[in-house]
Parts: C-alpha cells; sequence; structure tokens
C-alpha cells in the first residue's frame, strides 16, 4: 500500500497550549486509518489543518505524491478530501438538498442535484429525501446527509471526526457496510475516534495521539481493547466498581406525561411514566433529539404540569417549579453545560450558589451568604479534582471536562434525594468520565434515585440497574440491565416492545 | 367610485409614492438579517441618505445623481457598523442604536443651510405613453423610477435567496456562522456585503423621502420610518412579497388618514394617526402567527457575533 496522505512534523500552536507537536503519520490507499486519542489530544486541529481550517506552523502534508498545502476547504475539496463533521455542520433550517450544495465545490442545478443525491443514496443504502429540512431529521439521519455531500464528490480522502457518538447501534452497523464499500473501492478514510471497539472492528492502522504528540501506532485489529486504552490514557483505567445494596421505596414517578415540546425542531413527550426507587439507577438510553430535554424539564420542574402527574414519595408535586422541586430535595444537571447548566461568563463561586442556595441556606433575608456559596464551590472543587485556578473563574474558561465534573459535583454535594443527569460524560475524557459515573454510582449507594439520561450505551449498562429507552418522545418499559444483549437494547431504541 | 373627496385611483398612486422609502429599508434590512447580522441602524441611514440625496441633488440639479449620493452617504454609515460589529465585534443592538443617534445628528448637521429650499423636481416615467389609461395608467405606468425599482428589488431578492447560490451562502451564513465557516464560506465577507446591501437600500429609501415623497429637507423628517422598516422585516418572516404587503399596509393607512382627516371625518386626529402603525403590527402578527414556523423562518445566527477560532 502506497501512502495517499503523508504528514511529517506538523505543530500547531495556540497562545498558551500546543495543540500538535511534531505529528507524523501515512494513510495508504484503501486503508481505514484510525486517529485515536481522549478530548483535548489534538485530533480535531490535527484534521482541520488537513482539511484547510487551520494553517501549520510548521511541517509537511504530501497528498498522493505532491506537496500539499490547503490555504481553505475549498482547496482541500478540489484536491479530493472530504470530511463528515463531529458537531454536524449542516443548517436546520435549509433542506437536504442545499445543504449537500454548500458542501459542494460546483454543484449542479438543484433539480439534478436532487436527482443525484437520491441515486447515490440509493447505492450506499443511505436513504433520504432530497426536499426535506434537516432540522426535522434524526441525527442519523443528519450524517447521511453529510456522508453523502462527501461522497457526491467522489473524495480520495475521507475524514470522519468522532461518526458514532450519535447513532444507535443499528445505524453505526449501517455506517460500517458503507465504509467497507468505499474502502473497497479504493478511499481512503481517516477514521476518529475514541470508541475502542468500532476502531477494532473497522480500521486498518492506528495513530495514537496524546497531549497533541504521536504516542505510538498500531494495527487495531491485533490489540486488545483495553491496551489501545492504556495507549491513549497513559495510565490504567479501573471500571466503576457497582456497590451491592438494596433498593428503597418509589422516590420520583412521573404517570402519563405529554408535554408539547417549545423548541422549533423539538420532540415533544407522549405518555411518559416511569418510576425509580431509592438506591437506584435507572438509565434511560436514546438517540439525542427523541425528548431528552424535555423530559429533563418535566422532572427538574422547568416544565410545569397538572399537580398528580409527578409524585415525590407519593406526594403531587407536579405544579411545582425548579426552586420549590430544589427544596423537597430533586436536583438536576442538564446535557448543555455552557448555557443551561451553568452560566457561561459567571464565576463557579456564583455558579455553585445558582442553584445550590436554596438547600444550603445561602440567601439570608434576600443577602446571598457568599462566603457559605464560596465554601460549596470549593468543596466541590476539591471533591471533584476539578482543575481550575480558583474558584473566582469563570464557567466558561474551563475545559468541558472539567465543568461537567463541576455541574455534577455541584448536586451531589446538596445531598439530593432524586438526581436527574442528561448526557453526564458527553464530550468528557475517559478518566473523568469514569470518575463521574463512579460519584453518581455512590450516590445511588448512599440512598438516592438516580436518572440517567445518556446517549453512551456502555455507560448505561455500566451504572444502570434499570434499563428505559427513549425513542420519538415515548419511553419503553424498562427492564433490568444486568442480562440486556446489545441486540435487545437496539430494538428497544427503536421503539419496539421487547418482552422480557 | 368616490368616497365623498377620497379618489381611490389617486390614492393607491400616492401610497405606492408614500411607502416606497419604508418598502426599500425593509427589504435592505431583510437581506442584512437573513446573513445574521441584525442592523438597528436604518433609521439612521434613512436620514443620511435623505440628506446626501438631497444636497446633491440641489448643488447639481440631477435628482438622479442625488439618488446615487443618497446610496453612498448611507453605505458609508453601514460600513462603520460593518467595521464595528463584524471586525472589532461590538455588540450588534448597542452598535445599531449608536448609528441610528449619529445619523440623525450628523444628518441636522449637514443639512444645515438646506431647510425649506426646493429640490429638483425628479419626473415621472411615462411607460410606453399608457399614463392615459384610466384607472392603471395613474397607477402602472406613470410612477417614480424609484418605485419600480423597489418593486423589481421585491421579486429580485426572493429570487436571489430561492435561486442563487451565492443567495444559498447568505442564508447558510446567517443560519448557522460555525458550520459555513467549517465548509470554507467567508462569513465576514459576506455579511459585509448584505450590510453593505442594507445601506444602500435604506439611503435609497432617504433619499426618495426628501427628493420625491415629501420633497423638502426636515430635521428628523424620517420621523420614525426606519423602525417601521424594522418592525416589517420581523413579522414579514424575512420575506420580501410579505414586506411589501407590511409596506403598502403602511404607506396606504398613512396616506388613507391624512385624506381622512382632510375631509373633516369626526375621528379624533390622534386616533387616525396612530391607525397605520396599530393596524399594520396587528395584520402581520396574524399573517405571522404560526409560531412554530415564524421560529424556522428566523435566521438563527441573528445578532450573534462571528469570530473565527481554531
Amino acid at each position: 500500500m502506497s501512502a495517499l496522505l503523508e504528514l511529517t512534523g506538523l505543530r500547531k500552536a495556540y497562545p498558551g497550549v500546543v495543540a500538535n507537536d511534531n505529528v507524523s503519520f501515512q494513510v495508504g490507499r484503501g486503508e481505514v486509518h484510525a486517529l485515536l486519542g481522549e478530548n483535548g489530544a489534538g485530533k480535531s486541529t490535527l484534521v482541520k489543518m488537513v482539511y484547510g481550517l487551520v494553517r501549520p506552523d510548521s511541517g509537511k502534508m504530501t497528498l498522493g505524491g505532491a506537496d500539499y498545502a490547503p490555504g481553505s476547504p475549498h482547496e482541500a475539496r478540489q484536491s479530493g478530501i472530504a470530511m463528515v463533521f463531529q458537531h454536524f455542520s449542516l443548517f436546520e433550517a435549509l433542506s437536504v438538498a442545499e445543504n449537500v450544495a454548500l458542501g459542494m465545490e460546483n454543484p449542479p442545478p438543484m433539480r439534478a442535484l436532487a436527482t443525484r443525491i437520491a441515486e447515490v443514496s440509493e447505492t450506499y443504502g443511505l436513504p433520504l429525501d432530497p426536499s426535506r429540512l434537516v432540522g426535522e431529521l434524526s441525527a442519523g439521519e443528519r450524517q447521511r446527509v453529510e456522508i453523502i455531500r462527501c461522497l457526491l464528490q467522489d473524495p480520495k480522502l475521507l475524514i470522519m471526526d468522532e461518526p458514532t457518538s450519535v447513532l444507535t447501534p443499528g445505524e453505526v452497523s449501517v455506517l460500517f457496510e458503507t465504509l467497507r464499500k468505499l474502502q473497497a473501492e479504493g478511499t481512503s478514510i481517516l477514521y476518529i475516534s475514541h470508541k475502542l471497539e468500532e476502531i477494532r472492528a473497522l480500521c486498518d492502522g492506528a495513530t495514537i495521539l496524546r497531549l497533541g504528540k504521536v504516542v505510538g501506532s498500531c494495527d487495531p485489529r491485533q490489540k486488545s481493547a483495553s491496551e489501545l486504552a492504556e495507549m491513549m490514557v497513559g495510565t490504567e483505567l479501573t471500571p466503576p466498581a457497582v456497590r451491592d445494596h438494596e433498593l428503597g421505596d418509589v422516590a420520583l414517578a412521573l404517570k402519563d406525561v405529554s408535554v408539547a415540546s417549545s423548541a422549533a425542531f423539538g420532540t415533544s413527550l407522549r405518555d411518559v411514566s416511569l418510576t425509580v426507587r431509592k438506591g437506584e439507577v435507572l438509565g434511560i438510553g436514546g438517540v439525542a433529539g427523541n425528548g431528552q430535554d424535555e423530559l429533563l424539564a418535566v422532572m427538574s420542574g422547568e416544565v410545569v404540569l397538572a399537580k398528580d402527574r409527578v409524585l415525590l414519595h407519593g406526594n403531587p408535586i407536579g405544579e411545582l417549579g425548579p426552586n420549590a422541586r430544589r427544596a423537597l430535595g430533586i436536583l438536576a444537571a442538564p446535557e448543555e453545560r455552557l448555557g443551561h447548566a451553568a452560566a457561561p461568563d459567571m464565576s463557579l463561586v456564583e455558579n455553585a450558589a445558582l442553584s445550590a442556595w436554596v438547600r444550603m441556606g445561602m440567601v439570608n433575608h434576600g443577602f446571598i451568604d457568599w462566603r457559605k456559596a464560596r465554601g460549596h464551590a470549593e468543596r466541590v472543587i476539591e471533591k471533584f479534582d476539578v482543575r481550575t485556578p480558583g474558584a473566582g473563574n469563570a464557567a466558561r474558561s474551563l475545559s468541558g471536562g472539567n465543568l461537567q465534573k463541576f455541574v455534577i459535583g455541584r448536586e451531589i454535594l446538596q445531598q439530593p434525594e432524586v438526581l436527574v443527569v442528561n448526557q453526564p460524560t458527553w464530550g468528557v475524557d475517559a478518566s473523568a468520565a469514569a470518575f463521574i459515573r463512579q460519584a453518581l454510582l455512590d450516590l445511588a449507594a448512599e440512598g438516592a434515585a438516580v436518572v440517567v439520561i445518556s446517549q453512551d450505551l456502555d455507560e448505561l449498562m455500566e451504572i444502570s440497574t434499570r434499563f428505559s429507552a427513549l425513542n420519538e418522545g415515548r419511553l419503553s418499559a424498562p427492564r433490568e440491565a444486568a442480562g440486556l444483549t446489545i441486540d435487545e437494547i437496539g430494538l428497544m431504541l427503536g421503539g419496539a416492545e421487547v418482552v422480557s | 367610485m368616490d368616497f365623498g373627496s377620497i379618489n381611490p385611483v389617486l390614492l393607491i398612486a400616492s401610497l405606492m409614492v408614500a411607502s416606497t422609502p419604508i418598502l426599500l429599508a425593509a427589504l435592505g434590512e431583510l437581506v442584512v438579517e437573513k446573513s445574521g447580522v441584525l442592523n438597528l441602524g436604518v433609521e439612521g441611514m434613512m436620514i443620511v441618505g435623505a440628506v446626501t440625496g438631497f444636497i446633491v441633488a440641489v448643488e447639481t440639479g440631477s435628482p438622479a445623481l442625488g439618488f446615487l449620493a443618497a446610496s453612498c452617504g448611507a453605505v458609508i454609515l453601514a460600513m462603520i457598523f460593518g467595521v464595528l460589529t463584524q471586525l472589532l465585534l461590538s455588540n450588534q443592538v448597542a452598535t445599531g442604536l449608536g448609528l441610528t443617534l449619529f445619523g440623525l445628528g450628523v444628518s441636522a448637521l449637514m443639512g444645515q443651510g438646506y431647510v425649506g429650499v426646493r429640490p429638483p423636481a425628479s419626473p415621472k416615467l411615462d411607460i410606453f405613453g399608457l399614463n392615459e389609461l384610466p384607472v392603471v395608467g395613474p397607477i402602472l405606468f406613470n410612477q417614480h423610477g424609484v418605485v419600480y425599482l423597489s418593486l423589481a428589488l421585491v421579486i429580485g431578492i426572493w429570487w436571489y435567496l430561492r435561486a442563487t447560490r451565492s443567495g444559498l451562502i447568505l442564508r447558510a451564513v446567517g443560519e448557522s456562522h460555525e458550520a459555513a465557516h467549517a465548509l470554507g464560506y467567508s462569513v465576514v465577507g459576506t455579511r459585509f456585503a448584505a450590510i453593505a446591501f442594507g445601506g444602500a437600500c435604506a439611503g435609497l429609501g432617504g433619499g426618495f423621502l426628501s427628493l420625491v415623497v415629501v420633497p423638502t429637507w426636515v430635521d428628523g423628517m424620517t420621523a420614525g420610518q426606519g423602525w417601521i422598516a424594522l418592525a416589517i422585516v420581523v413579522f414579514a418572516s424575512w420575506r420580501s412579497a410579505r414586506a411589501l404587503i407590511g409596506a403598502y399596509l403602511f404607506g396606504g393607512l398613512t396616506v388613507l388618514q391624512f385624506n381622512l382627516q382632510a375631509a373633516g371625518i369626526a375621528i379624533p386626529v390622534e386616533l387616525l394617526s396612530m391607525s397605520p402603525y396599530l393596524i399594520t403590527i396587528l395584520v402581520l402578527v396574524i399573517i405571522s402567527s404560526d409560531k412554530r414556523r415564524a421560529a424556522a423562518s428566523a435566521p438563527a445566527s441573528l445578532g450573534r457575533s462571528f469570530h473565527a477560532s481554531g
């Protein structure tokens, strides 16, 4: 296999941080090459340089033997490089065909383009209607839009940045079939992920990055997942210890909750019922956009309902807002860290006070007791190993993983009776994720009821007592998590009833 | 037909003239907002256009040069806004408000020697000699050139946004500037072009106001028309045809209420003068009452500053 893309000594520094340092590796023709690393290892910066979005400070790239130094994504696309982005580079209010046209250099007229989209989606088994608005599509369908956009340009190299993070297991296998078909046609693929099993199943070669440097390369099919993980993290990872303990009475119950979503492209909840007992972790799986935000809002009190729709220890509390529910012990950590869980430009002390003043007695005659607030923030920082120069720093200045530890820790240290978290480890590196999961398990072991809404099925299987799936606003009947197979979970996520 | 002393044919012909400044300003702002920029300086750009157009037309004796100067004057003001918000990342709302206040002040200064001066008359077009036709003649074939231009812009902007590639890029930039940047489109460049176009339209509208509609120069003569144009853009759900409806409705009601006042109808003058504002807003609210669709047609990045990082 001769090399298609060769990187030699690439370096890119931002003020205060070296994102990539002396990175060299090759991608062969027709090879599926994995780029492996934790969040912040410099994978995204590296592929942005290949795609012409960021210029390297030094180093050299060659493509097909010739020097390659793209000044813009347009040049990269003309050279035969296409990219599927991690956070979709799609426009919700535009149609599928318009979105595809925006990612092409010389798109044909709209009508011809629609025909070609239909053809390509047929060939690769990726059904898609060119006239639909992207905002109405599921995450899997959105990714198809991105992939088809790339395929229409007959790329030599396809870059995929964390393509499976939002897909169901069924959608992942469809994606893998497509990628293998492309590989058979001679397309090279640079595949970025931190999901090790996927890489072992799909890739021919792997380069591992840590803190911006190449720390190794290997054939992922020859290595075990734990060996890869250790290369990636640099230390051994311990899976969270599940403690055996008795479950208590039902703490929180929802009864036939139907709520119309207030967001433009949101999903309405339909007849959702659930119960969660003291000491239990209820895992709720499902691809984002199936009503997760709405479900959290119903439990946290952001959306109020008729009195008897929500019960805490058997008492109706449906009409109470967030602060009244906090006083009763229902706390929540929403998905969107900046803007929903935390106010980005306020300090950690202020952010701590915002959610904790009700339960921690921080307000006296309408005045905030800043000493107590600072004490709470500092305790969170210490106990949850939040890396920050101090509690006075703005929430925005923290990395995703550190802010997530702060947000979760802020709620856990208030000793909730019920804790609801949405995507607790999304975009969080492996060691921080393991820490957060352990903290949630410990909380349950102390007798709290915990609801974990997540897209990460491995995570849910690791910590859940029972598992439900959320699909198009409907919640499946819960199953004992122990003993569920990946096929059964796939069916539940697809909306099918699985009888135990 | 004759409603007392009000002639409906003349009413329609004059409402088209009276509405044109607002229509032009609204069309310009529509394009600006579609690119994701909220420029609240429409009023300021209009009045600067009105005064520069007036001065140049009076000094040169050429209304055509006056209209050109009106556009250019407002574009210069719009570029100040562009540099501040796009390059220096200042807050768009505050900068736009500042632009309006600055425009009102600077126009009063520039127009000091011109209060009460008569501008050169700008002739109406007479298309194919059809202006003698009854009813349609005065309405369709005997208007000022800028009126036809504004109507052509309604169709042109609709077609541009819907069918051209650069229109698609403009909408994409307004929808998600991060995604547009990731695909390699110049967010700042696109927005600069849109802001300049918005300035040119608002300035032309202002020039039309001082040279044709009124025609004279008075301090603060735009009298809130720029704000009405801004409201029309939102309630028209960012569609040019609806902006036309909104602008003509407002202009029509304004002309009608003047006529009613002149005809001595027994309705308090205050009620009549507030009626165009009330009825226009009311009608447009009803048109755009579908909340979900209104949210979907609003450019998602509207008013947010963009800075390319890493």
